[in-house]
């Protein structure tokens, strides 16, 4: 380990931490704390550990998880398509062979990878966790380096509990004051995205920092980190600190007692180093931040509610014009027309980003006494088995159901989907995930990113818009 | 995995930012459990229209481009989603090489893994492969790693860059996982550190 007295930021503490060796080239063999599993990307990593005869080598560092491909209505039933449960039955198959610990369907604890890690306390501060999947940026909420790797590195973690890396590049975005009413972790980050681009963070891990973001709930600080690799970073953190340590003690997997204790010092040691060294800085003015929708095909296609969609002719590049009138074409919007007001078919409130409870009570406290408009179809998707049944405890499912929303079981759903959660061709989506990418949703399908909140203000209006408007009715 | 030496091919032209794993492999095709057999629904959703139909405008399935062994886009190729299934489609495809100014880092790493090279350069120099590209079957392009250069159908060479241990790796067809093993008691000696002793173990016992 180098011990150097030069600052340090909280990426190169833990990732110095964790090499175990430095290769000549720079690439190093990193330690894995944490290593995530689910049905889709793991089969053929499994099939490889098989074939070339090699074992899990830390069963007691790895979890898995069923959630892409689960079905969210009734789990009493088999699960139809024979593809899904082929990909479910191999899992069950891997994990019993190679006895990796398993959250299975019946489990009241399963859903998403990324909503169960935490949740668990399976991942905490300062260790280094990844997941066959993107969004395992979502664990840096905890301060820790959570990245997402390809199938060859889960089979190359299963086999070495390690990563051959080499280290990124720090940047740091710092959301300076309060946010407005109506404002949430989603459309920081949107605003974010938009401002930096979907490849802004390449080659870069971002802190994000400042005191929006320390004021922001651990739910909030995991939808600002699920979302960092939107922003093309290789992973999000946030420095752990108090919201931290209360969010962890307790939970089923974290340090108990003094071992919690001594747990948090070293956790305490690892917030960035006065003048610790950033390539990239960046700084948002909180007060600027409005409820955020993306108009387009690319999480960066974003706008306030408030805003227009952007006309081809304003733009000088013609491939970028080519792109926007691509997307808007598909999205079935004119260029120049108002955002707000635009008619949804479905609102979609779940995804890893935003289906954790505070972000199911932020959606009923703008639908409580109202009702999904006509012709709308809305659901809530939990993130979790233990989230719904939290939500449930403070009668969040009955203020859904009454307003007409259907309240299902855990899992992505139709973030991705892979179950039969899919829109159909044409049909227009308020969606709290987190890539409106075309055919995301299901083939054909247009995807609107946004806050629980606002989604929740679609589902009740049946367009979009402001939900300042709605929640200011109620005060 | 297959070496990667040096390659002689038709390269297919996409003009275009930000063509995301999702477009490579839409979701409804990750159910499978092997690595084979994904090259038939690379780009599905810009491939085939409702009815499985082929749409002719779209390149890969024009003549010569059919038979593409490299690509060529624009920036930020392979963002989104980390699936491995991206590079897999592209492999199953006949894809060796994909060219591009920038890259997704997963994406970039899945490439290497899978013997598929990505190679990085400038947007100018990426417009003039794909003018390249654009003259079809008599305009190949060679690729060769050896020498870290592309030659043009006109001779002309362009150096690229690629990091040393990536290019063994390629060269020689190795898996790392054989490479990493060899540091087993590096490994071994780095779990039992002391500092490390607040790390828990998961056993399921300690849950519900
Ligand atoms: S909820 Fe969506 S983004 Fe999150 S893990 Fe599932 S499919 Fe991926």
């Amino acid at each position: 380990m180098p011990v150097t007295n030069s600052p340090r930021t909280l990426f190169d503490k833990i990732w110095d931490d964790h090499v175990v060796e430095r290769l000549e080239d720079g690439t190093c063999i990193l330690y894995i704390d944490r290593h995530l599993v689910h049905e889709v990307t793991s089969p053929q990593a499994f099939e490889g550990l098989r074939m070339s005869g090699r074992r899990v080598r830390r069963p007691d560092a790895t979890v898995a998880v069923v959630d892409h491909n689960v079905p969210t209505s009734d789990r009493s039933k088999p699960i139809e398509e024979p593809e899904s449960r082929l990909q479910i039955e191999t899992l069950e198959k891997n994990v019993a062979e190679f006895g990796v610990p398993y959250f299975p369907l019946r489990s009241a604890s399963q859903g998403i990878v990324h909503v169960v890690g935490p949740e668990q306390g399976i991942s905490l501060p300062g260790m280094t966790i990844v997941c066959g999947d993107s969004h395992t940026s979502t664990h840096g909420a905890l301060g820790s380096l959570a990245f997402g790797i390809g199938t060859s590195e889960v089979e190359h973690v299963l086999a070495t509990q390690t990563i051959l890396q080499k280290p990124a590049k720090n940047m740091r975005v710092s959301v300076e004051g309060k946010v407005g009413p109506g404002v949430t972790a989603k459309d920081i980050m949107l605003a974010i995205i938009g401002r930096i681009g979907t490849a802004g963070g390449t080659g870069h891990v971002i802190e994000f920092a400042g005191s929006a973001i320390r004021d922001l709930d651990m739910a909030g600080r995991m939808t600002l980190c699920n979302m960092s690799i939107e922003a093309g970073a290789r992973a999000g953190l946030v420095a752990p600190d108090e919201t931290t340590f209360a969010y962890v003690k307790g939970r089923p997997f974290a340090p108990k007692g003094e071992a919690f204790e001594q747990a948090c010092d070293y956790w305490r040691s690892l917030a960035s180093d006065e003048g610790a060294y950033f390539d990239t800085e960046v700084t948002l003015a909180a007060e600027e931040i409005v409820p955020s929708i993306t108009w387009g095909t690319s999480p960066q296609d974003v706008l306030p509610i408030t805003g227009s969609v952007p006309s081809p002719s304003d733009e000088a590049d013609p491939a970028r014009a080519a792109q926007i009138q691509r997307a808007l074409d598909y999205m079935g919007l004119e260029a120049g027309q108002t955002i707000a007001g635009t008619p949804v078919d479905v609102v979609f409130i779940g995804s890893c980003t935003n289906s954790r409870l505070e972000d199911l009570r932020a959606a009923a406290d703008v639908v409580r006494g109202r009702h999904v408009a006509e012709g709308v179809r809305a659901m809530i998707v939990p993130g979790s088995g233990l989230v719904k049944h939290a939500a449930e405890a403070e009668g969040l499912d009955k203020v859904f159901l009454d307003a007409g929303f259907e309240w299902r079981e855990a899992g992505c759903s139709m973030c991705l989907g892979m179950n039969p959660d899919r829109l159909t061709p044409g049909q227009r989506c308020a969606s709290t995930s987190n890539r409106n990418f075309e055919g995301r949703q299901g083939p054909g399908g247009r995807t609107h990113l946004c806050s629980p909140a606002m989604a929740a203000a679609a589902a009740v209006t049946g367009r979009l818009c402001d939900v300042r408007e709605l929640v200011k009715e109620t005060v | 995995m297959d070496k990667f030496t040096e390659l002689t091919a038709i390269a297919a032209p996409m003009p275009t930012e930000n063509i995301d794993t999702d477009q490579i492999i839409p979701a409804r095709f990750l159910k499978t459990i092997q690595r084979t057999g994904l090259g038939k629904n690379a780009f599905a959703a810009q491939r085939y229209d409702a009815d499985g139909n082929e749409n002719p405008d779209f390149v890969l399935n024009q003549e010569p481009y059919r038979h593409a062994e490299i690509l060529i886009t624009y920036d930020n190729l392979g963002c989104g989603s980390s699936r491995e299934h991206a590079p897999w489609a592209l492999l199953d495809f006949g894809i060796r090489c994909v060219i591009a100014p920038s890259f997704a880092d997963i994406f970039f790493n899945n490439c290497f893994k899978n013997g598929i090279l990505p190679i990085r350069l400038p947007r100018e120099i990426c417009d003039e492969l794909m003018d390249d590209a654009r003259q079809g079957s008599n305009s190949r392009l060679t690729v060769d790693l050896e020498r870290q250069v592309i030659v043009r159908p006109n001779g002309e060479t362009i150096a690229f860059d690629v990091d040393p241990f990536r290019r063994h790796m390629l060269l020689e067809g190795l898996d790392d996982i054989g490479q990493t093993m060899a540091h087993d008691a590096e490994i071994t000696s780095f779990e039992h550190r002391p500092s490390r002793a607040w790390v828990p173990s998961i056993t399921m016992g300690t849950s519900k």
